[in-house]
């Protein structure tokens, strides 16, 4: 049992959550992440270490309700408890002194992001984040970033918030002006944002690193459920990687696979919606 | 005291079969297939061991369970007595009853199988083990001596770990086990399912050994969350016995479309997340009506009723060789072939097609045929020309096999490896570096409970051995 210290709603459906996990606490580097099965019966699912603190043994995760199992966790106050959390789990980022850097962040992914952006800016880099939503409430982490980056830049689909448009615009941008243009990019978040990145980094020949979220399930390399197409090698994102060569990747296929349960998700969560109260409708699981 | 039967009689009595859930039953369930022998049954069959003098079927059990003599005792009607004998030689006795490949070890060589059939040593494990499991109060309790002040650690808990744990925690030392997955048995649980092996059994062994004072703590990997270094320092000796949990790649091409798992996924999604066997879980697992099981071994078989479980109307392996060379225990393939699934033999798989949404839509297979004996020992299969096919598939299960996991061993650079990656040990079952021993499948790559279990029954010996020698580090 791994006792919850803290649930803050920081933003439209984002908690940031302390966890006890002393081990881990001590164990981990950015980069890592863990599996975490809320109780008996629940999916075990990877979340990234966004920060730990060794002394008080505990670990931060930033959890974003996509489906239902994270919207079972976010809803688990503080007092209560995760059952099981293992980790650290993947390999650190390899944080070195790259000079400029830019790191995007879409979605979720902006909460995988922080603890890479963090980490970068304490290796010396010039960081420039980028981060994108479809409207200013599906904005997170806004602040955080905005502290450890030397810019922040945030795009919104609707226009709500920051520049109009994908992250892609003012990535763009900084890639065709010669004075920014960065030694490496760092890209989180939906498998088509980090695709188009990983397209306008190439031709460029810039360095650019995306950090994949494949369905996972052991997270120790065991049962091959997180494996990606890396060049012409089979890889598993969750000892392999998470973060990867993103010219290499093979986007199409990682999205591909990654909708493999679209249909039975979509139940789960329509059942999870119903048990907290969110619809009225009846709710049938199959 | 046996009951006195004349050689003629004892001769006449016909080997007990096993009383089985029908298959049309069981198809449509996760329940345990056999169903354990009455008790007449068993007294029976136990008569019908002729108690040779020199013990054939004795070497042919990897640990040497003392064949003959557990079973006069249970044809003496003294049934605890017999579970004593069971339990000294075999602490999984219930397991191995049900999991062993009997018929390749202990009654391939059992006298009574030269002319007819063997005796069934294994249903036999099985009642007894079974027995003592519901009349503990009968049985001499079970307790550790007094301690030694000496910790082990135990990496994994499979039934190498397991059985570690158990020797050690008997002879006074204080003994923890840490576990990667959220819960114990390792493929005892995640791999092997319920329909042959229930969980409750493993569930009760390790509940022995919680009773008899062993820590078990799950989620904790060795190597990621404490290293092998750091436990160095904590306990005064290490049992690795961490598996052979890593997927062989078929490397065909399609081999990443929807719809194509690695067994080990397949069978964790259903046997450790309950998935399409229970209400209760909510991990998600894909069914199909034609899934195409690649593999001829003990975990292509289960994935193969499992996914007739699932509710395939056609569930069939595919196998490069021939019958006569499939690895599975000859039962699970019986088992399976009573339960519809279908064998598709000789054949490779080539590649696997799609549909143009991305989901498996069939297997492209070639036939092929037996050439002359490989290293194995086995005809070599050979491609025949021309033979390509196409088997239509919504789901293409890998089963072809496992190799050792490096997420432990490559953080514990001191370890030396063989070419496999399995760790290497000497004959004491010490691994390179002092202290630290090592067995199951991630020395001997893919095997058997059976050797993983004699493996911890023999470390627990040698490491006690080690403790004396070496006082506190
Ligand atoms: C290495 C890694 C780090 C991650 N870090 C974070 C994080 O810090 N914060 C955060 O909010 N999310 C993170 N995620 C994503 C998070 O794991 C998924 O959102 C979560 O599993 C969704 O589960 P669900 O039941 O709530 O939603 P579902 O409705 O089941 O799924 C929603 C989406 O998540 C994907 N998904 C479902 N199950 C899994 C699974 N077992 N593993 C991976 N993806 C899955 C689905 O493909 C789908 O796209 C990370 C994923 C990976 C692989
Ligand atoms: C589907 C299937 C069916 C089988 N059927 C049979 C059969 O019928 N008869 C038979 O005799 N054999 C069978 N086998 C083989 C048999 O199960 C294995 O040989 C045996 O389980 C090996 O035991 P072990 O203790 O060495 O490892 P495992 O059973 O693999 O246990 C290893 C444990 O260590 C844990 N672990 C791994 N890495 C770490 C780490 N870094 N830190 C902490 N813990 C870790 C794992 O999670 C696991 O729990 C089958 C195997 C499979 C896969
Ligand atoms: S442990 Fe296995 S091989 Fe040994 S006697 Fe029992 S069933 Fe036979
Ligand atoms: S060989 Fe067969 S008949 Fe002889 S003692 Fe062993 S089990 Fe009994
Ligand atoms: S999650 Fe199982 S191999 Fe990566």
């Amino acid at each position: 049992m791994f006792k919850i210290i803290s649930n803050d709603n920081i933003s439209e459906n984002l908690h940031k959550m302390v966890v006890l996990a002393p081990r881990i606490a001590r164990s981990r580097k950015p980069g890592q992440f863990v599996i975490v099965r809320l109780t008996e019966g629940e999916e075990r699912i990877p979340l990234t270490i966004s920060d730990a603190d060794p002394e008080a043994g505990t670990i931060t995760l930033f959890v974003q309700a996509a489906g239902a199992s994270t919207r079972n966790i976010v809803s688990t106050e503080a007092g209560g408890s995760i059952r099981d959390v293992a980790g650290p789990l993947g390999n650190p980022s390899r944080i070195i002194f790259w000079g400029r850097v830019i790191c995007v962040g879409g979605g979720v992914g902006t909460a995988v992001l922080l603890p890479l952006a963090r980490a970068l800016r304490e290796a010396g880099n010039d960081v420039t984040t980028i981060i994108g939503a479809r409207s200013s409430r599906h904005i997170i982490l806004s602040d955080e970033l905005k502290r450890i980056s030397n810019a922040l830049i945030v795009t919104t689909e609707d226009g709500s918030l920051g520049t109009k448009g994908f992250v892609t615009t003012p990535l763009a941008n900084l890639l065709a002006d010669p004075e920014h243009v960065p030694q490496a990019v760092f890209a989180v978040g939906p498998v088509p944002m980090m695709k188009a990145i990983a397209e306008m980094t190439r031709i460029k020949a810039i360095e650019t690193i995306a950090s994949l979220n494949p369905i996972m399930i052991d997270g120790t390399g065991m049962c091959g459920g997180c494996r990606v197409m890396i060049g012409e090698e089979i890889r598993f994102a969750c000892v392999d990687g998470p973060e990867f060569n993103a010219h290499l990747v093979d986007f199409d296929g990682l999205s591909d696979r990654m909708s493999s349960y679209r249909a039975e998700e979509t139940l789960n969560f329509k059942a999870a919606e119903c048990k907290i109260g969110l619809t009225t409708k009846p709710c049938v699981k199959s | 005291m046996r009951k006195i039967i004349t050689p003629q009689e004892r001769m006449a009595i016909k080997r007990v079969v096993m009383p089985q859930l029908a298959a049309e039953v069981r198809t449509r369930n996760f329940e345990e297939v056999n169903c354990g022998l009455s008790s007449n049954q068993a007294f029976t069959e136990a008569n019908r061991c002729l108690q040779c003098k020199n013990r054939p079927c004795v070497p042919g059990c990897p640990v040497g369970v003392s064949i003959p003599e557990f079973i006069c005792a249970l044809a003496s009607d003294d049934v605890p007595r017999s579970a004593q004998i069971l339990q000294q030689d075999n602490p999984l006795a219930s397991v191995c009853g049900r999991v062993c490949p009997q018929e390749t070890q202990c009654e391939r060589l059992c006298a009574r199988g030269k002319k007819g059939e063997s005796v069934a040593i294994g249903y036999l494990e099985r009642y007894v083990a079974d027995w003592a499991m519901c009349h503990q109060e009968k049985l001499l309790p079970d307790q550790a001596s007094g301690t030694t002040g000496k910790s082990v650690v135990v990496v994994g808990s499979g039934p190498a770990g397991l059985t570690a744990a158990g020797g050690l925690v008997r002879l006074g030392h204080t003994v923890t086990i840490f576990e990667a997955l959220h819960d114990t048995g390792g493929v005892l649980r995640y791999g092997i399912p319920e329909f042959r092996l229930p969980k409750k059994i493993i569930d009760h062994e390790v509940a022995l050994l919680v009773s008899l004072g062993v820590t078990i703590e799950c989620n904790v990997i060795i190597g990621k969350t404490l290293t092998i270094a750091e436990l160095r320092n904590q306990f005064d000796a290490i049992f690795i016995a961490n598996g052979a949990g890593l997927p062989v790649m078929l490397k065909i091409p399609g081999e990443n479309l929807k719809g194509v798992y690695a067994a080990n996924e397949f069978l964790t999604r259903v046997n450790l997340m309950e998935a399409g066997r229970s209400n209760n879980s909510s991990t998600p697992i894909i069914k199909r009506r034609e899934v195409a099981v690649i593999g001829g071994g003990n975990t292509a078989i289960d994935c193969v009723r499992t996914a007739r479980r699932l509710g395939a109307e056609h569930a069939m392996i595919v196998y490069r060789r021939s019958e006569a060379e499939i690895p599975a225990r000859t039962e699970e393939i019986r088992h399976a072939m009573e339960e519809g699934v279908e064998f598709v033999m000789l054949t490779a798989p080539i590649e696997i097609l799609a549909t143009k949404d991305g989901w498996v839509s069939a297997l492209r297979c070639r036939k092929m045929e037996l050439g002359s004996p490989d290293d194995s020992g086995r005809r070599r299969p050979q491609a025949v020309n021309g033979s390509d096919f196409e088997q239509p598939a919504g789901i293409v299960i890998n089963a072809i096999g496992t190799g050792a996991n490096p997420l432990l061993t490559a953080t514990a650079p001191d370890i030396t490896l063989n070419d496999q990656g399995n760790i290497r040990v000497n004959s004491n079952g010490e691994t390179s570096i002092s202290g630290v021993f090592a067995g199951g499948d991630i020395v001997r790559g893919g095997a058997t409970v059976i050797l993983a279990m004699g493996d911890g029954k023999r470390a627990a010996v040698t490491i006690d051995e080690y403790l004396g020698q070496h006082p506190h580090t």
